[in-house]
């Protein structure tokens, strides 16, 4: 059943969506949500190493002998975090410093890896991108809800902004690393929740 | 042995191009990169050092050789008059480097203060070095003199308690500086007189 270029991106903002459906990538989505703005960040940076990284793979797939091919796709991912950390750090630098050493780490997150090597390998470039880009969008997303969560019970404002009135009294706890886990567990329950059929 | 040679080829051009490409955008960002820090790490200390001069001090800086080192010095102009530097060392810390940028009067030879930039030290003890002013501000109006040690070490510095590491790296890189700015006082006093409007 081979799906559409169009099926390929909108799979990952939906029925594909990571963390809340593929439940990787959870490291970054625990560490980085106590803010939207952070969540956004992380978003974006691990979409540029996921589309970059897929097109790249996609392109070598017949060139890259399969028994060093996950040594190639560490290579090639590598690469991409590096510019992308070379990138923060000249322009959006107070970012860099948030977001600190999760950054070098979207080398290891599985979701960049697990795309080269379960999507990118398999299919050509246009679709790859596709791929890429959903799901580093449907990244963006969930992080950036689990941020809006978090920051909005846990410091009682949206991107920095107060949203209630100056008797709100931050529920400091979410804003922690236990409250990480808890509002990612009741996001994939509502999530689960909503796609059962 | 045709299929190990492939393999091996194929990953070194892969890397050969990775490393050109990252050691190509490096060069690209370094001076922005540099821009981005002096703005948000070393900036706050040094404002803070330089606190009431009329110009901008990350703006009007200079370099000088310190045998095979460049080092930068920050001016600070105050009553229309260029007589202030300040400098940055480092001292060995209990999580790494701790860096200390140093203010200097050029025409009495005192300390203007001194202020942690960068460190990894431990939150809620070595960390106090950069965020309780008490400890640094123990520099100012110093003279310079040859070396600053901790009381514990039979000098007259105040170690923060709980923190005694922290503090001597401090005092370390303040004793650094200070013999930074003795061996190249000629050079500095000429370069500094460009300043002077």
């Amino acid at each position: 059943m081979a799906k559409t270029i169009v099926q390929e991106f909108t799979k990952g903002l939906w029925d594909e969506i990571p963390p809340f459906r593929l439940v990787l990538g959870l490291c970054p989505t625990l560490a980085v949500t106590k803010s939207v703005e952070n969540g956004i960040g992380m978003g974006l940076a691990t979409t540029f190493v996921l589309l970059g990284s897929n097109i790249l793979v996609s392109a070598l797939r017949n060139v890259i002998p399969s028994k060093v091919r996950i040594a190639c796709y560490i290579v090639i991912i590598a690469t991409f975090v590096t510019v992308v950390e070379l990138l923060m750090q000249a322009y959006t630098y107070p970012l860099f410093l948030t977001l600190g050493i999760f950054i070098p780490l979207i080398v290891v997150n599985c979701i960049v890896l697990g795309r080269a090597e379960a999507f990118a390998s398999k299919n050509g470039i246009a679709k790859s991108m596709a791929d890429g880009l959903g799901i580093g969008i449907g990244f963006t997303l969930a992080l950036a809800s689990l941020g809006a969560v978090r920051e909005v019970l846990g410091a009682g404002t949206i991107l920095g902004i107060p949203v209630f009135g100056p008797s709100f009294e931050p529920f400091k706890f979410m804003v922690e690393a236990p409250g990480a886990f808890v509002s990612l567990g009741l996001m994939l329950a509502i999530m689960n929740l909503a796609g059962k059929k | 042995m045709r299929e190990i040679i492939r393999m091996i080829l194929i990953l070194a051009i892969l890397t050969t191009f990775s490393g050109g490409l990252l050691a190509a955008i490096r060069g690209g960002t370094k001076e922005k990169i540099e821009n981005q820090q002096l703005q948000f790490v070393k900036g706050p200390a040094i404002k803070a050092i330089l606190e009431g001069a009329s110009n901008d001090p990350i703006v009007d800086r200079f370099k000088l050789m310190d045998g095979d080192v460049e080092r930068s010095f920050f001016v600070g102009v105050f009553d229309g008059k260029a007589n202030a530097v300040a400098l940055e060392s480092f001292g060995k810390g209990y999580g790494g480097d701790v860096g200390v940028m140093v203010g200097i009067n050029v025409d009495d030879g005192k300390l203007l203060g001194a202020g942690v930039t960068t460190h990894a030290e431990t939150p809620g003890m070595g960390a106090k070095a950069k965020e309780d002013p008490g400890f640094v501000s123990q520099f100012k109006g110093v003279p310079i003199q040859e070396s600053y040690k901790v009381t514990k070490d039979g000098g007259k510095i105040d170690a923060i308690s709980g923190a005694t590491i922290t503090s001597r790296a401090v005092a370390a890189g303040v004793t650094d500086v200070a013999g930074i700015y003795n061996r190249l006082k000629p050079q500095v006093s000429e370069k500094i007189k460009e300043f002077n409007k």
